[in-house]
Formats: C-alpha cells, sequence, structure tokens
C-alpha cells in the first residue's frame, strides 16, 4: 500500500505546488463554473417557485462543464515538460501514477466546488446545508476524476485534445450526471438517505467499477 | 585523451539471456518498427561495467529508439533487453531503479526550481535522506548556485546540467545519454566528460549517443556505429591491440561506416 500511496502523494505534492505557483487552472475554473450558473439561470428563466426543480440540473450542467475545463489541463503540463517520461521511466507504477493524478483531480474539482456551491445556492435559492447533497458531490465528483483522468491521458496524445475529451467523457459519464441530478433534487428537497432511492449507491458502483478499470487500461494508454 | 580500452565484440548469438548482472546491459535479437518501418532489426548488444558505450549513427538509424527501449520508455517488438541483470519486460520497474536518463528534453517542470524538481524526482525514486545528495549533485553539475531558481528561468545548458543532475541523482548504475553534448558549453561538456569518467571508473556504465565524433572517441570505451537496424562495431578488429596509435583507425572506420548510410 505504501509503495502506491506513497508516490501518489508525491505526484499530487507536485500538481498542487505547479498550481500554486501559476493559479491558472483553479482561478479559470471558477470564473468558468460561475458564469456556467449565470447563463443557466437566465436561459431557463430561473424564478423562486422553480428553483428546487431546476437547480440540480443547473448545478451538474456547470460541475461536469468545470470538470471538462479541469481535465482538459490534468496531463497538458506533463505533457509539455516532459514530467510524464520523466514518471513513466520512474520506478513508479502505473497504477500509482493514474490514482495520484486521478486524486489531485478531485481535489481541484473538489476545491472548486466548495468555492462555487454557496454562490450556487444563493443564486438559485437552495439550501447546499445537506450531507446527502455533500455525499452526492463528492461521489459525483469522484467518477468525473477517475474517468476523466483516463480520458485525459489518452486525449492529451491527440492533436484535437480540447475536442477529443468532452467526446469521450459526456457519454460514458452520462449515468453519474443522471444519477447525481437525480440524488440532488432529492437532497435539496430535504430528503433522507433512504429517499435518495438507489441513485446514491448508484453512483458508488459507478465509481468503484471505473477505480479498478481506468487504472488498468492507463498503464496501456501511456505504454508507447 | 584517447582512451579506448580493449574491448571484444562478443558474440550473442547462442548464448543464453541471463538475469545475472554479468553484463550492465544485454540485449539479444531487439526488434522494434515503426507501423510498416523497421527501425531496429535482429540487434544484439552487450556493455560490460565499467564501460562506455558510444553509438553513432546517421538521423533515423534508430539511436534514440534504442535508449527509450533501454530506458523502459519504449516497448521492443521483439528481443530480450536486460539492464542490469534486469529483464525490462518481466521487471521494468526494478531496471527503472537502476537506469538514469538524459535526453533531449530536461524532464524537469519550468515552474519548480531545481532544487523542488530534484526533491520531486528523490521522492519518485524512493531516496531516503534526500536533501544532502539533491545539494550534491546540483554542487557536481555546478549548479549550487541556481538551486533555488525555477527551471524556466536557466538557460538551455544550465537545464540540460539540471537534467544531468536529475539522470545520477539516485545513483544509478547505468547512465543512457542522448545527445547529451547538445547545447552545452565548453565548460559543461567538461563537466560532463569528467563526471561520466568517474561513473565508469566506479564500475558502472555509460550508453550514449552523438554526432560528435571527438566527443566519442574522448568518452567511451567502444564505439559503435546504429545502421541497417543493427550495432556494428568499427573498431572490432583494432580493439584486440588495445593501441592508442589505432585510433585513427578506428576514427576512419567509425566514418566509413557512417558514409555507408543508413
Amino acid at each position: 500500500m505504501n509503495g502506491l500511496l506513497g508516490p501518489m502523494m508525491v505526484i499530487v505534492w507536485k500538481d498542487l505546488l505547479l498550481e500554486l505557483r501559476s493559479k491558472d487552472l483553479v482561478v479559470s475554473i471558477v470564473v468558468f463554473g460561475l458564469l456556467v450558473v449565470v447563463v443557466f439561470n437566465f436561459a431557463l428563466n430561473n424564478t423562486p417557485g422553480r428553483s428546487e426543480e431546476l437547480a440540480p440540473g443547473i448545478l451538474w450542467a456547470a460541475f461536469a462543464f468545470s470538470a471538462i475545463l479541469a481535465m482538459n489541463r490534468a496531463f497538458v503540463r506533463d505533457q509539455e515538460q516532459g514530467g510524464l517520461e520523466g514518471l513513466l521511466i520512474s520506478p513508479v507504477s502505473r497504477d500509482a501514477i493514474f490514482l495520484g493524478k486521478a486524486l489531485t483531480s478531485l481535489i481541484f474539482m473538489l476545491l472548486v466546488e466548495a468555492v462555487l456551491l454557496p454562490v450556487y445556492a444563493v443564486m438559485l435559492d437552495f439550501s447546499a446545508l445537506s450531507w446527502y447533497l455533500m455525499l452526492t458531490i463528492f461521489l459525483g465528483t469522484l467518477g468525473f476524476a477517475v474517468v476523466g483522468t483516463l480520458f485525459s491521458a489518452m486525449a492529451v496524445q491527440t492533436r484535437s485534445r480540447e475536442i477529443m475529451l468532452p467526446v469521450l467523457f459526456f457519454p460514458v459519464l452520462l449515468p453519474v450526471i443522471i444519477a447525481s441530478v437525480e440524488a440532488s433534487t432529492r437532497a435539496i428537497g430535504g430528503e433522507t438517505f433512504i429517499g435518495l432511492g438507489r441513485w446514491l449507491p448508484l453512483i458508488g458502483v459507478f465509481d468503484a467499477i471505473f477505480l479498478v478499470i481506468c487504472p488498468w487500461v492507463f498503464s496501456f494508454v501511456v505504454e508507447e | 585523451m584517447f582512451h579506448f580500452a580493449v574491448a571484444l565484440c562478443v558474440p550473442l548469438c547462442g548464448t543464453p539471456m541471463t538475469t545475472q548482472p554479468t553484463e550492465a546491459v544485454l540485449v539479444r535479437s531487439l526488434e522494434k518498427s515503426f507501423g510498416e518501418w523497421p527501425v531496429l532489426w535482429n540487434l544484439d548488444l552487450s556493455v560490460p561495467w565499467g564501460q562506455a558505450l558510444v553509438l553513432f549513427g546517421a538521423n533515423g538509424a534508430g539511436k534514440t529508439t534504442l535508449l527509450r527501449i533501454l530506458a523502459t520508455h519504449v516497448k521492443a517488438d521483439h528481443g530480450s533487453v536486460a539492464v542490469a541483470g534486469q529483464n525490462l519486460r518481466s521487471r521494468p520497474e526494478n531496471a527503472r531503479r537502476r537506469i538514469g536518463v538524459v535526453g533531449h528534453r530536461s524532464l524537469l517542470y519550468d515552474d519548480l526550481t531545481c532544487r523542488e524538481n530534484l526533491i520531486y524526482y528523490s521522492r519518485l525514486f524512493g531516496l531516503k535522506d534526500h536533501k544532502p545528495r539533491v545539494d550534491e549533485v546540483l554542487a557536481k553539475v555546478r549548479l549550487g548556485d541556481r538551486a533555488d531558481h525555477r527551471v524556466r528561468t536557466l538557460s538551455n545548458g544550465m537545464q540540460k546540467r539540471a537534467s544531468i543532475a536529475r539522470a545520477i541523482l539516485h545513483q544509478p548504475d547505468v547512465l543512457l545519454l542522448d545527445e547529451p553534448e547538445t547545447g552545452l558549453d565548453r565548460e559543461s561538456v567538461s563537466i560532463l566528460g569528467t563526471l561520466l569518467a568517474e561513473w565508469t571508473d566506479s564500475g558502472r556504465s555509460v550508453v550514449m549517443t552523438t554526432h560528435d565524433l571527438d566527443l566519442g572517441m574522448s568518452w567511451g570505451h567502444r564505439a559503435g556505429v546504429l545502421r541497417g537496424g543493427k550495432v556494428n562495431f568499427p573498431d572490432a578488429e583494432f580493439a584486440e591491440t588495445g593501441n592508442p596509435a589505432n585510433e585513427p583507425d578506428i576514427r576512419q572506420a567509425i566514418i566509413s561506416a557512417l558514409e555507408a548510410g543508413r
């Protein structure tokens, strides 16, 4: 476990340090996330009576688009500056590299969501103070991070990576997005865990499956 | 400067592939193609401990591909490759611990300082008590005073030196250098030459490629020419004597082999 956890933390430390230096990723995603909510708010004519109905959809549309932005950058720095090659010739397992990058993406997205959620709650007029909503957001974001990291590693090797990533990402993540919207609707409506029905376990199962599959596929993706 | 040692071209055909580190690098029947285009073909190679093998070759001859295979970054289509006794197919992670690579790219992050980059790599390689080691290698490549400067602020030559520091950080048994002199000034070339001499004197091995015949002749114990997907040893017929007086013959043999084309 230490052989996996140690290198993962080194990769996370390096990525956080790089982001701390440039701040370009987190800041741009936060701004983008705010713009998405403003656009949806007006486009869907959100009125006080419709907030509970519309808020979960707008929330997850903004999170999904923000995730695409974050994922597009996940491997760019490593690819451009040779860091990925440096990782691949180090004695770190491909699993640790994948999980380290996925953990970094998860941390970035959760940070962004922590900033955006209170703003969304005010703008869309719903209560974000629900543990079940938090759990839904965490599990949904975990799914984004795991699948997104794999597709980001694939897309970064193509010339049209900005187009390639959403084309790969959204079809696979559709079950997570649907389940997250449904679970969030119930959580915002004040339902308890039982009330969330099958949606939360569905996201959990999806995450578990892809946490097994994605590191395995990653080792083939980065192999030349 | 010329110090080619007595070195025999060891015939590998028929010898069993061993995982014991009897040779620093042992390659047998290596093949690699990109699409329909064969780059390396039935290539055999051995590098004894304590020796530096210099590979010459025309552009596109497969020098970088061979080094990338030895560095475990590219997989061979066919054949056996062992570095420091570690079979690259079955135990690549063990092999990576014992290999240091200097390629065309520095593999350093522009927005991290030299020291941060080296700390990052030393953690990846699981080095304990890495701080003195980082200072030591930075001093070795004479970047001690630039240790806390971001890599993007360094000149190309300094970045190359930082890349050399990265490659030797974990004290690998085998150093793989792809045209390491590129971008280096005279002083840096001298530092690298001293470092390589120390490396082989301590019983470790080096495989490097270069287009610079003079440097290659002065740094290497053996010279090979990569041509037609194979490594040929033009120095083999002169090596038995081990006589520095043979340098002009060896030099001419290398030039002839290079001029014969890919």
